[in-house]
């Protein structure tokens, strides 16, 4: 390696094959009480039902699972390592308090269908956290039902659509912005609609004149994040809001970007009619590899009669309850009431804010991304100058005459210690490098990154071979993503 | 705020790098009439005791104490502590999706263990990184059966999970998608008669679960001939994972879709949960969801990526096999972990001990009820009818600090006073013998049910 | 690479190679370049029909996917199996990895393709910008 990093250095860490490499016949981790009942002859009960063989299935003990998992985990970056630059993710620190309440007795093992009477615990949680979402939002009514953020896309466009065909014009199209996530068109088309592509203008934002001449009555909403996928702040969001509502259309916001919002504006006071949030981002949940999540949808009051059911209600004798008689709702979009244990850790997270924390928060999360930007310009090229908020995006545009991209330089990054920021998405932006820093991240751990890309981009002009093959210091070095696509290996299989 | 690393002096200095005047500066872009003067009106900070005092009163009022007979989709079962113990490693906790596979293997290579155990357990080839929930997997499923045979209606047992249906109901909607619903007999399976004539060449798929919501087991190789015969697939929904150890998966199924949480998933007042979809090697590509393939690094060395990514929301935007985005990763290295650990022999084991408990409760409820659906065989479930309301029994069952069978009145009112109850190896006998005597009790005809469970009928 | 002066070329990137009332049908060299390692290609059954400009299926790379809009309207006579377990004989050899056989339904629709000197001067066009 040309150049030192100060985060990170080199060690040994421990091998570890495949569960079933380790397996063999007659090894156990468990063990079972004795039967208080008695057994019972499982041909007879079965019959042909019955089930012969587990196959392929591992037997190996106790001790060879702690390894196996711990040294597995040794392989993985994380946020209790260091910074996650990654834009949109808001990888922000994951509070232990949270996981510690959402495992008291009563509420890890809390049955969905136990009587209402002895659910009184995790119907005050429901209803604290909706009372809290909706403030934060500015918005009217909630529902915590959506698994996650696209399943909360989902959601609020089947609100559209009920919305739309309670009007007795139901409207064929959405439009997106073409610097908005898969997720978004994706979910359009799952509910079917029509997807029509809203340009950016020059500075990135929505080009509220585009949207003028796009906008009719077959419109039946605009998907809007805000601040957008650069990390800039919609200037003209009243035009746009304007726009939209005139021609009786709704304006949805993706609220993957609330980090940047949270106690300094709230977009029900902005125009928009309804918008779906992040638990597993803006409020702290743990990403854990992939998931869970939870996508709460926020809505105005016109749009409550379609919220799914069940909802929470105060009953007269003082109790909460669910309200199961709903004539206008959507329906379900999943079995039970959502991801509680995120309800839980979210709203722990609140409470450790309180309003001034959370004002505090965001403000840290828009000055770091600030400072990041500072010391990045000049060896990045900025393809917007706008002001950014708490994410900002630069472009591989100077790398690229020494044919390195964006994804040789995030690879480069994990040499020196960091995990990769996103690389090219937004599509706007061509080869982008979208870095969202968090309010988690101490001047320190900024100094660090700030210096390994000043490093990197260095590297691209004295030895750019040097960031091609990166990176150099991991377990693996690059995967033949080719080959697993084209023969594709999807499970272990015996010799 | 503690959870922020940054001194009133840090703050000063980055102010100063970036050349702004205060943070004020940085908020200008939002037009002032959006600005926000006032303090967010929610609950002041609160310590961290604070927090865990708040949360511990909820938990009382929340049934910590009681015994319950509850399944219909959520079962308790045993959690082996080092699930927790290793989940809550800040390596699998903390850590992000695993798109950067050189920083991942962690997560990449127990995935990978994951779908090799799930395809192993269901009789599959292949099998995803998880869905949501079992409700979303199977509608996800049936929607995938769809594109597969260009086919537009699904006939699905009505024996299937009430809020599973409700699901497919939502999203079928929109996906103009035909639903038939064929009726179960008097054995609690679905009535083949009706099936076949409920089977057009529209029929894209037929969806059952198994074992079923009142806990009987399906006739897999019948069903999947009858579907098979009519070009339709079969799917399959196994909701109690347990059985898998001991009652034969529906390896003639075209795609399973199964909610996994008996696998080490604390019941969690419903969620997160962890659905999963498997399915044949040739229709992996219409797959919903992630998927982890082995590969070889540059220097030949076994390692593990994402792949077939361009199913996926990211890449196919608009025209991907779903919108999923974020999964159920860290629930998914639970159920992971837990079929590590009981394996091959204690996964049937503990099969065992669930239908022998199941089996012993269905018994004693006999000599003073009548259990249906005994002419099929079943899991760990059942459905016992009795004379008395089961509201009123359970009302009764409450002063013993034990919660009662799911009443099924609201979602099968064909069935009368019928509830259905689940044994896992977690219910003691004692309460079982409890419960029974208390259900045999007569009814005290003076006393008034509570409002509160008045309401609870009419949903 | 040049362009093969028998095939006749679409502003989309595949190539036909007419042959009385049949044709060949694949994808130039500039489209397999431009896609980087092909791992799948989703074609349509024998005895299907593809309309000129319409989408007839996909060619995947590991991050990218493209429609392949059919240069020409028929009949669907043969599929190249081949293709299903070596995609990567298109980055190999793209005028030679043909992807479809089909019975031409209106032979005029050649008249609206890009001979092979306007094809390169095309796309040197497109590859400059």
């Amino acid at each position: 390696m040309k150049h030192v990093t100060r985060k990170a250095t080199r060690h040994v860490s421990q091998n570890e094959g495949l569960v079933f490499e380790k397996s063999s016949a007659g090894k156990a981790a468990w063990k079972l009480p004795p039967l208080d009942v008695p057994e019972v002859d499982t041909e007879k009960a079965l019959g042909a039902s019955g089930r012969k063989d587990l196959g392929n299935m591992p037997e190996v003990s106790e001790i060879e699972i702690i390894r196996h998992f711990t040294r597995l985990s040794t392989w993985n970056y994380a946020i209790d390592l260091g910074m996650y630059p990654l834009g949109s993710c808001t990888m922000k620190y994951n509070p232990r308090v949270n996981e510690v309440v959402a495992r008291l007795d009563g509420l890890a093992n809390g049955h969905p269908y136990q009587p209402e009477k002895i659910s009184q615990g995790a119907l005050r949680i429901l209803k604290t956290l909706s009372e809290c979402l909706v403030e934060i939002t500015g918005m009217d009514a909630i529902t915590l039902q959506p698994a996650a953020g696209a399943h909360g896309e989902l959601t609020g466009l089947l609100m559209v659509r009920a919305h739309h065909h309670s009007k007795g014009h139901p409207r064929k199209k959405i439009l997106i912005p073409d610097s908005a996530h898969g997720t978004n068109p994706a979910t359009a088309a799952t509910v079917g609609y029509a997807v029509e592509n809203l340009k950016s203008n020059s500075q990135g934002m929505v080009d509220t004149a585009a949207l003028a001449a796009q906008m009719n009555e077959d419109v039946a909403a605009l998907m809007l994040t805000n601040p957008n996928t650069l990390g800039v702040f919609e200037q003209e969001i009243h035009k746009i809001a304007d726009i939209m509502h005139a021609k009786g259309g709704l304006l949805y916001m993706d609220g993957a970007n609330m980090n940047a919002l949270v106690g300094k504006v709230r977009p029900g006071d902005f125009g928009v009619d309804l918008m779906h949030l992040n638990l597993h981002k803006t409020f702290s949940t743990p990403h854990g590899g992939g998931g869970p999540g939870s996508g709460p949808v926020a809505v105005k009051q016109f749009l409550e009669p379609f919220l799914p059911k069940p909802v929470v209600i105060s009953k007269p004798n003082g109790t909460l309850g669910f309200d199961y008689s709903r004539p206008q709702s959507v329906g379900r979009v999943r079995a039970f009431y959502g991801n509680f244990g995120m309800f839980v850790r979210a709203l722990a997270y609140i409470f450790a804010n309180g309003p001034d924390g959370l004002r505090q928060t965001t403000e840290d999360a828009v000055l770091n991304a600030n400072y990041i930007r500072k010391g990045l310009e000049g060896s990045y090229d900025l393809p917007y100058s706008t002001p950014s908020m708490h994410e900002v995006v630069f472009s591989d545009k100077l790398q690229a005459k020494k044919g390195v991209r964006t994804m040789d330089i995030a690879k480069r990054l994990i040499d020196y210690g960091f995990h990769p920021y996103t690389t090219a998405f937004p599509l706007i932006v061509p080869g982008a490098l979208m870095i969202e820093p968090t309010e988690s991240e101490s001047k320190e751990e900024m100094d660090l990154f700030i210096e390994a890309m000043r490093s990197i981009a260095e590297e691209v002009t004295e030895d750019a071979q040097l960031v091609l093959d990166a990176p150099h210091s991991t377990r693996v070095s690059r995967l033949d993503e080719v080959a697993a696509a084209r023969k594709p290996i999807l499970r272990w299989k015996p010799q | 705020m503690r959870y922020l690393p940054k001194s009133p002096a840090d703050r000063e200095a980055i102010l100063k790098a970036i050349g702004a005047r205060s943070i004020d500066d940085l908020f200008a872009p939002i037009p002032a009439e959006y600005r926000l003067n006032r303090d967010l009106q929610i609950p002041r900070q609160m310590a961290e005791s604070e927090i865990v005092d708040w949360f511990r009163e909820r938990s009382r009022e929340n049934g910590d104490e009681y015994t319950s007979f509850l399944g219909a989709g959520a079962y308790l079962h045993y959690r082996p502590v080092i699930i927790d113990a290793l989940i809550s490693r800040g390596e699998f906790l903390t850590a992000y999706t695993p798109y950067q596979a050189e920083v991942s293997q962690g997560t990449l290579q127990s995935i990978f263990e994951f779908q090799t155990m799930i395809s192993e357990l269901t009789g599959m080839e292949v099998a995803n990184a998880s869905m949501y929930d079992g409700s979303t997997a199977a509608t996800e499923a049936a929607m995938m059966a769809v594109r597969l045979t260009g086919r537009h209606s699904v006939v699905l047992a009505r024996s299937i999970h009430p809020e599973y249906q409700e699901v497919l109901s939502t999203y079928a909607q929109h996906q103009g998608l035909g639903l038939t619903t064929v009726r179960f007999g008097d054995d609690g399976r679905i009535d083949l008669t009706q099936l076949q004539k409920a089977i057009t060449p529209q029929t894209a798929c037929v969806l059952i679960q198994s074992p079923n919501f009142f806990g009987t087991i399906e006739d897999h190789t019948a069903l999947a001939d009858i579907a098979h015969k009519s070009g339709a697939m079969l799917v399959v929904s196994i909701a109690e994972a347990i059985s898998l150890g001991i009652v034969e998966p529906p390896r003639q199924a075209d795609i399973v879709a199964m909610e996994a949480q008996s696998f080490g998933v604390p019941l969690g007042f419903g969620g997160p949960y962890c659905g999963v979809i498997a399915t044949r090697e040739q229709y992996v590509r219409q797959m919903p969801g992630r998927l982890v393939g082995q590969t070889t690094d540059r220097n030949g060395k076994r390692g593990f990526v994402l792949t077939l990514a361009t199913r996926e929301q990211h890449i196919r935007r608009e025209k991907a096999t779903s919108n999923i985005c974020t999964n159920q990763a860290l629930v998914a290295l639970m159920v992971n972990i837990f079929m590590t650990v009981y394996g091959k022999v204690g996964l049937r084991e503990l099969a065992k001990q669930n239908l022998a408990k199941a089996a012993y409760a269905a018994k004693e409820f006999s000599r003073h009820a009548k259990v249906l659906f005994t002419g099929a065989p079943r899991f760990n479930e059942f459905v016992v009818q009795t004379t008395t309301d089961p509201y009123d029994i359970n009302n009764r069952l409450l002063e013993h600090k034990i919660v009662g069978g799911l009443p099924l009145k609201k979602f099968y009112p064909e069935l009368g006073n019928a509830a259905l109850w689940c044994c896992t190896e977690m219910t003691g006998r004692q309460s079982i013998d409890t419960a029974v005597r208390v259900a045999a009790e007569p009814t005290s005809a003076s006393k008034s049910v509570p409002e509160a469970d008045v309401e609870e009928v009419t949903r | 690479m040049p362009y093969p002066a028998d095939f006749k070329y679409a502003k989309s990137h595949e190539w036909v190679k007419p042959d009385g009332k049949n044709a060949t049908i694949g994808i130039t060299n500039y489209a397999q370049e431009s896609l980087g390692d092909i791992v799948f290609v989703d074609l349509p059954k024998v005895g299907s029909e593809i309309t000129a400009g319409k989408s007839f299926g996909s060619v995947e790379s590991v991050k990218a996917v493209s429609d392949l809009y059919a240069p020409v309207s028929g009949t669907v006579t043969a599929v190249n199996d081949e293709l299903a377990k070596s995609p990567e004989n298109i980055n190999k050899n793209a005028h030679g990895a043909w992807m479809l056989k089909i019975d031409v339904k209106n032979a005029d629709e050649l008249k609206a393709l890009l001979s092979s000197a306007d094809y390169e001067k095309f796309v040197a066009e497109e590859g400059g910008h």
